[in-house]
């Protein structure tokens, strides 16, 4: 016969000192590990939410990154043309010439400067990113020098207002517009007009990449195919899905180190688990004796140990889940290495951490509780008795 | 204070199994606690090595990626103070499969000869110098890389370019020791100039600066910034630590990160501790009445539990640095794209200032039950039954 759960519980309210203290231990152990679990989903649905599905991206052969590779205008006009290109509404084909290069902005956090993606695009590559919608200010216009930034960028650094005028090429470009993409890696970029900004960089014929729309999902497949195998365009091609997918890796560094703190204090959070239910199973001897007399068994005196100290634990992980909460939405940023800048993100808490902050909690719970627990079973009911 | 040792050593063993199970708790958080000191002790306030506060780096003011006209070298030269200038170009690149982190290093293109003279502590047999500087095509690697990639003297390396396209091909000519960063691979400019079209030749991604005075650096690097103020490519120049850290700062807010596990984690001890001093002064508040009726003060029992805490604290804080040492030992034989690790050492300040965080720690998580105690009257305490 199991021992009633409301006897654990009572125990746990009548040493709410040492049970709090506990479970705080615990809460903030648990509270680090949903941090940094916040931190990488956020980075993975910015990237996820990047990328247009029918989008196909074509650099230069052996090019990982935009930022290191060229791309012609030679090349272009040859791939403007190739089959399963959708087109627009006048017929154009739905292909974008861009350059990408870096800019170092000054931030409130950074004075030094971070590095953010400028992207040079003409209006063809405007009208590709239907998701990216003007929230404040007007688009650029073609052979001025304007610019129009996301809206982390407008947020994060105070030069990039609406207004602002940022230095950067041959000269100073005028913040005109600022755009927002939901949770895109755009929101992370400054756009400007291709020919103007080609022309600043010097780099008039040698771009940087080319965005292509495929006819639909089936031809994607064939379309990068077909672009990678063409030798005479020498460029590699992959989706636009896959390209911002592989950078999710930038959240690598981070996530290792936080499982890394999360496992260490987890060993600390549960010796000291392991010391209030030592201290609950000596302080209950008697109580312990008392149980065997009237008939429960070792098991269940095991049992029942076993989940008090996993109530207690879970009381924590519900505490770290509430201690991480605050942080759901809050922007941060971190250097993305494939495009050599700053990608911005929210914190994002989802089911599923909260789920693992919790499932953590348990385990926590059950390896400090068990050693404990098993020791109040083995107690035999005489010694039990005369314990005070 | 001392006839008291042996008393409060006692205390802390009497109950063995809680001290122990307390000690390993505080340690388990010490060990991180004083692993993140080191890194960040490293990352902001250790002295930069005496070779690296005599270089500066140049760079264009718009982002590293943007390159500057190479003819800055010979502007840069003549600004009072500086020694030599040295061209570095990074290579990108691709070695065998770029899929395996292991196979990535980092490769500069640059002067050979002003590498040799500004990076002085690079420890090369003369023969390979001369070597080196001989063969167009060769190449310099660190000892830490060549040992990682298995490198031996007159091994061809092949680089498959991305910035710049076209593979490259390499023959390794010497190889350099250093304390720190020895896992880098530099080649002469002049082969990747060759490689471009006339047009494309005359760039610089960065310039290392030597300068003779490390305390002018920053008057220096003013001098060199205003030489281009007014041209189309300005500079922004930095002491190379400066430089370095501009990389951590990338990463994300470092800083943020380190601080606010350090707090979570001082937190966490502060609790395990005051923990096991309230379940362990409950048990004695008779012993306290005894003690008290044998003539002993206030505070003298105050002071025997909080040093007891104390105690306690500063052992667990000893495990804990030892098994901090022992990770950073391990963490300086990571690979090297791990890089921000790789001359992490635990510095004796550092144990010093996680020892005294751990007393501290003992001694204001025992005040409250060491306070309450001292103050129970010889009848209640007598009287009390755990």
């Amino acid at each position: 016969m199991a021992i009633p759960v409301s006897y654990n519980l009572r125990n746990l309210k009548e040493r709410r000192m040492t049970t709090l203290m506990t479970a705080l231990g615990i809460a903030l152990t648990v509270a680090v590990l949903l941090a940094v679990l916040a931190l990488v989903n956020g980075l993975r649905t910015a990237f996820e939410a990047s990328g247009h599905p029918l989008h196909v991206l074509v650099m230069r052969k052996g090019s990982t990154s935009e930022l290191v590779s060229n791309f012609t205008r030679q090349q272009f006009q040859d791939l403007k043309f190739k089959a399963g290109i959708a087109r627009d509404a006048a017929g154009e084909p739905m292909v974008s010439l861009e350059m990408v290069t870096v800019i170092n902005l000054a931030s409130v956090d950074a004075p030094d400067g971070i590095n953010v993606t400028m992207r040079g695009l003409t209006p063809m590559g405007l009208a590709m990113r239907e998701n990216a919608k003007l929230v404040a200010g007007r688009w650029f216009e073609p052979g001025k020098r304007e610019v129009v930034v996301g809206k982390s960028i407008a947020s994060r650094f105070p030069d990039a207002r609406l207004g602002g005028k940022l230095r950067f090429g041959r000269g100073d470009w005028e913040v005109v517009g600022v755009m927002d993409a939901g949770r895109s890696a755009i929101n992370s970029e400054i756009f400007a007009d291709l020919n103007q900004a080609s022309s600043d960089y010097n780099r008039s014929e040698a771009l940087s990449s080319a965005l292509v729309r495929a006819t639909d999902a089936v031809t994607v497949a064939a379309l990068v195919n077909d672009l990678e195998s063409d030798k005479r365009l020498n460029v590699s091609a992959r989706t636009e899905k896959d390209y911002y997918e592989s950078q999710t890796q930038s959240g690598a560094p981070v996530q290792f180190l936080g499982i890394f703190v999360s496992i260490i204090m987890a060993v600390g959070s549960c010796f000291a688990a392991m010391n209030t239910m030592y201290a609950a199973v000596s302080r209950r001897a008697r109580e312990i004796g008392t149980l065997r007399v009237l008939g429960f068994s070792r098991a269940s005196i095991l049992a029942s140990f076993l989940l008090e100290s996993l109530v207690l634990s879970l009381l924590g992980g519900l505490i770290g889940v509430i201690l991480v909460l605050p942080l759901n939405g809050i922007t941060t940023g971190i250097g993305n290495f494939v495009t050599f800048s700053e990608i911005a993100f929210d914190y994002r808490i989802s089911p599923t951490i909260i789920a693992i902050g919790l499932t953590f909690a348990v385990i926590l719970g059950a390896l400090g509780g068990l050693f404990p627990a098993s020791n109040a079973a083995r107690k035999e009911i005489l010694t039990a008795l005369r314990e005070i | 204070m001392f006839r008291y040792v042996s008393l409060i050593t006692k205390n802390a063993l009497r109950n063995r199994r809680r001290s122990i199970l307390t000690i390993c708790s505080i340690a388990a958080s010490l060990c991180l606690l004083s692993l993140l000191l080191a890194i960040y002790n490293a990352l902001y306030l250790s002295d930069t090595p005496p070779a690296q506060a005599r270089r500066l780096v140049t760079r264009n003011k718009i982002s590293l990626t943007v390159p500057m006209p190479v003819y800055y070298r010979d502007r840069i030269r003549q600004v009072p103070g500086v020694v030599a200038v040295g061209v570095n170009q990074w290579f990108g690149g691709i070695y065998k499969d770029e899929r395996d982190p292991n196979n990535f290093f980092a490769r500069f293109a640059v002067d050979p000869d002003a590498l040799l003279t500004i990076q002085s502590e690079y420890r090369i047999p003369e023969d390979q110098k001369e070597a080196f500087l001989r063969d167009r095509t060769g190449c310099l690697v660190g000892a830490a890389l060549a040992k990682r990639l298995g490198f031996k003297l007159g091994d061809k390396v092949l680089l498959r370019g991305d910035i710049f396209p076209g593979d490259y091909e390499f023959t390794i000519r010497a190889i350099y020791e250093a304390d720190e960063g020895d896992d880098v691979m530099f080649f002469h400019i002049n082969y990747l100039y060759e490689s471009l079209p006339v047009g494309r030749r005359d760039f610089a991604g960065t310039f290392t600066i030597l300068i003779d005075d490390p305390d002018s650096a920053t008057s220096i690097a003013k001098a060199i910034d205003s030489l281009f103020e007014n041209a189309t490519v300005q500079t922004r120049t930095e002491t190379e630590r400066q430089f370095a850290l501009s990389f951590i700062a990338f990463l994300g807010n470092v800083k943020m990160f380190l601080f606010s596990i350090s707090a979570a984690l001082t937190f966490t001890i502060l609790l395990v501790s005051a923990n096991t001093m309230a379940m362990s002064v409950r048990e004695r508040i008779r012993e306290v009445g005894v003690l008290k009726t044998l003539g002993f003060t206030s505070r003298a029992i105050m002071g025997i539990i909080v040093a007891e805490a104390a105690f306690i604290g500063v052992a667990g804080g000893i495990v804990g640095c030892i098994f901090a040492s022992l990770l950073c030992a391990a963490l300086r034989q990571a690979p090297a794209y791990l890089q921000i690790v790789s001359g992490l050492r635990l510095e004796s300040y550092v144990i010093a200032v996680s020892l005294l965080i751990a007393a501290l720690i003992g001694v204001v998580s025992s005040f409250v039950p060491a306070w309450s105690a001292s103050r129970t009257k010889i009848v209640e305490a007598l009287k009390f039954s755990g």
